[in-house]
């Protein structure tokens, strides 16, 4: 299913040709991280928790298939219909089927990555079949026909002024409106006639718990329960990952989702659905598309304990100066980018090269992914792979001759330096993608080694 | 093959060594005081938290507090006479009209102010999303200090329950917080001592 798709460094020059508004998105980014910083800390046992979050998942990854059969078991029980789809493919198939065997053609949805990764809108669309997405961050991007650029935040990439034009044009607000609470209002009253209309429901799984065979939703705005429990058919999805031994890990769950993601001790409402209500069908698709490959690969698997908070997305030097549109894939950032070439190695082999690898996105991880050392090994797999532009690929064989021969290393830093010093265009010039967005520096004289020969020697 | 079998013998095939549970999974949060804490964490998520004596003087408060407001609901039977919209309806989208819904739940949690409320006290699971405001009564005692303690608590579960902390709210335009997104504008939650 390769499609052409624009690099992410060549997404990210265009991102950054707005300076002030670069340097906004990174703001607003870094004040999300630090809101997750203030609130972790009032938790003396914050590091412990981690420590326990990533402990339960290992078991989760050990022992995934007894837990999901236990999960089938207990969902039966509780009257919930268990639905499995080895690939996207299959999952929408499932959802269309669903719908037309109600008569139904027209379905609210709340947040789920998963029917994003599976692009479930655009084929239920082809069949006829409206979503309206209810988070108001999906909606607002749904209405300019864009994907989400973050998990949690999914319209961060936009300003009040585009939100409010966006309204004007599709909801009838006052032209130039910019005010988030009048903006907010208008989204309410439209998103109520939805809710109260639609018959279907599909919302997505932050947590299944394979004793109890129940699931919990996570939202802030209460749009995940206004769809499901107004509608005849709630439908779940989830990727397998999301599985969990027993009801009271949510307790470690809850406690670090919500802080970890915007820094509130926990969303607004934790939703744990069981049984459906009386005369309602609940359906729950347990979703593989590559998941179990991903699984079988020892240096990755630990990518699939991630519980979606985008910590590593809000901290991270990259994603906040370039965007999760640049990421071209439904999970941006750090995270995405070790998700996204097990999808697909050819079109998102520039993903793992979109990092620092400085760490941070490890270090805020609620769950411990090892993320920055898997960015570093999908490089060595895609290269060796051959999934990597011939430029890039001469470049770092070119890099390899001069750093594992010394003399060759020195005399190439001599001569760069004294290029810098005396005739600094040749640097200092658009074909040097260092030059881009920031001014070389000052060359200083001499290298580190040549000021510790002179300096033992004296 | 089904889906499913294939689906879990590629799993049986691909899952790492079996590792254990971590041995703690729980740790306790010593507040000097839970009530202060609880008040705390909702006074910061907009939510006002008022202790009432006794069903008495939860309805007089009750009637001050939403003298002017119509459709009001409840599933508080010492309220009955407060109320002018029935829970009667089985269809949820009749609570469509309802401005103020004071309801039974459960119990709080001071770590996050959450207050978990479930189909055993509930008519309709749309009713805490579908009011345009809320009020919980919850009795004085009924307070956890941590997720962990909550889930203690909550050994048999119904077929529904959500933990709710503070109004509906949204920050997705430019990360200005907006109380009353989809759900309920504003919470009020009555700690009733003689409970």
């Amino acid at each position: 299913m390769s499609k052409a798709v624009i690099e992410h460094s060549v997404a990210s020059e265009t991102f950054n040709k707005d300076e002030p508004y670069v340097d906004w998105h990174d703001e607003t980014l870094w004040f999300v991280r630090q809101k997750r910083d203030k609130s972790s800390k009032l938790l003396p046992e914050w590091e412990q928790l981690r420590e326990v979050a990533s402990g339960i998942k290992n078991y989760v990854l050990s022992h995934m298939d007894d837990l999901l059969i236990a999960f089938e078991n207990k969902a039966k029980e509780n009257g919930v219909h268990v639905h499995w789809a080895a690939d996207a493919a299959e999952h929408n198939e499932i959802v269309l089927n669903l719908l037309r065997q109600n008569n139904i053609d027209k379905m609210v949805k709340s947040k789920s990555m998963l029917t994003e990764e599976c692009h479930m809108n655009e084929f239920l669309s082809k069949n006829g079949i409206e979503v309206i997405d209810t988070d108001l961050g999906e909606r607002i991007v749904q209405l300019r026909n864009e994907p989400p650029s973050h998990i949690v935040l999914p319209a961060i990439h936009l300003k009040k002024k585009d939100i409010g034009d966006l309204f004007h044009e599709h909801l009838g607000t006052e032209a130039g409106a910019t005010d988030p609470q009048y903006l907010t209002e208008a989204a309410r009253q439209h998103l109520r006639d939805k809710f109260l209309t639609r018959r279907a429901a599909l919302t997505g799984v932050n947590f299944a718990i394979a004793e109890t065979g129940g699931f919990v939703v996570s939202t802030n705005e209460g749009n995940a329960d206004m769809g499901a429990h107004l509608a005849d058919i709630h439908i779940a999805s989830m990727g397998f990952e999301k599985i969990i031994p027993t009801q009271k890990d949510l307790a470690v769950f809850l406690r670090l989702l919500a802080r970890s993601a915007t820094g509130q001790p926990i969303t607004t409402y934790s939703s744990h659905f069981k049984k459906p209500r009386e005369g309602q069908e609940m359906h729950m698709i347990i979703v593989d598309n590559g998941r179990t490959t991903q699984l079988g690969r020892a240096d990755f698997r630990n990518s699939l304990k991630c519980i979606r908070c985008g910590a590593c997305m809000n901290t991270c030097p990259v994603y906040r100066r370039s965007g999760g549109h640049s990421y071209h894939n439904a999970v941006a950032g750090p995270i995405g980018s070790i998700l996204a070439p097990n999808l697909d190695m050819t079109k998102n082999a520039d993903l793992p090269f979109a990092s620092t690898l400085c760490g941070s996105c490890s270090n805020v991880c609620p769950v411990k992914i090892d993320i920055h050392d898997q960015l570093y090994k999908w490089r060595q797999v895609l290269v060796k792979g051959g999934h990597v532009p011939q430029a890039k690929e001469i470049g770092i064989k070119a890099m390899s001759v001069v750093l594992s021969q010394p003399r060759f290393y020195q005399w190439s830093g001599r001569l760069g330096r004294s290029l810098m010093r005396t005739i600094p265009f040749v640097v200092n010039n658009g074909m040097n993608p260092w030059f881009k967005q920031r001014e070389m520096p000052e060359p200083p004289k001499e290298s580190f080694r040549d000021w510790y020969i002179r300096n033992r020697k004296e | 093959m089904t889906s499913r079998e294939r689906i879990l013998q590629q799993i049986k095939l691909n899952k790492p060594a079996e590792t254990q549970l971590p041995e703690i999974t729980r740790f306790d949060s010593l507040y000097e005081n839970t009530e202060e804490k609880f008040i705390e964490t909702l006074t910061a998520v907009y939510t006002e938290v008022i202790v009432v004596k006794d069903y008495t003087a939860l309805t007089q408060k009750a009637d001050e507090l939403y003298a002017s407001v119509v459709n009001r609901a409840t599933t508080i039977p010492a309220l009955a006479n407060w109320a002018d919209f029935s829970l009667n309806n089985p269809d949820p989208h009749a609570l469509e009209l309802i401005e103020i819904a004071i309801l039974h739940a459960e119990f709080g949690v001071a770590e996050n102010g959450a207050i978990w409320i479930s189909d055993a006290h509930l008519s309709h699971r749309a009713l805490p999303f579908i009011t345009q405001n809320l009020a919980f009564v919850i009795p004085r005692h009924a307070l956890v200090n941590n997720m962990h303690d909550a889930y203690e608590r909550l050994t048999e579960t119904t077929g529904w329950g959500c933990f709710i902390s503070g109004p509906s709210k949204t920050a997705d335009i430019e990360q200005s917080l907006v109380i009353g997104a989809h759900g309920a504008r504003s919470l009020v939650i009555f700690l009733l001592e003689e409970a």
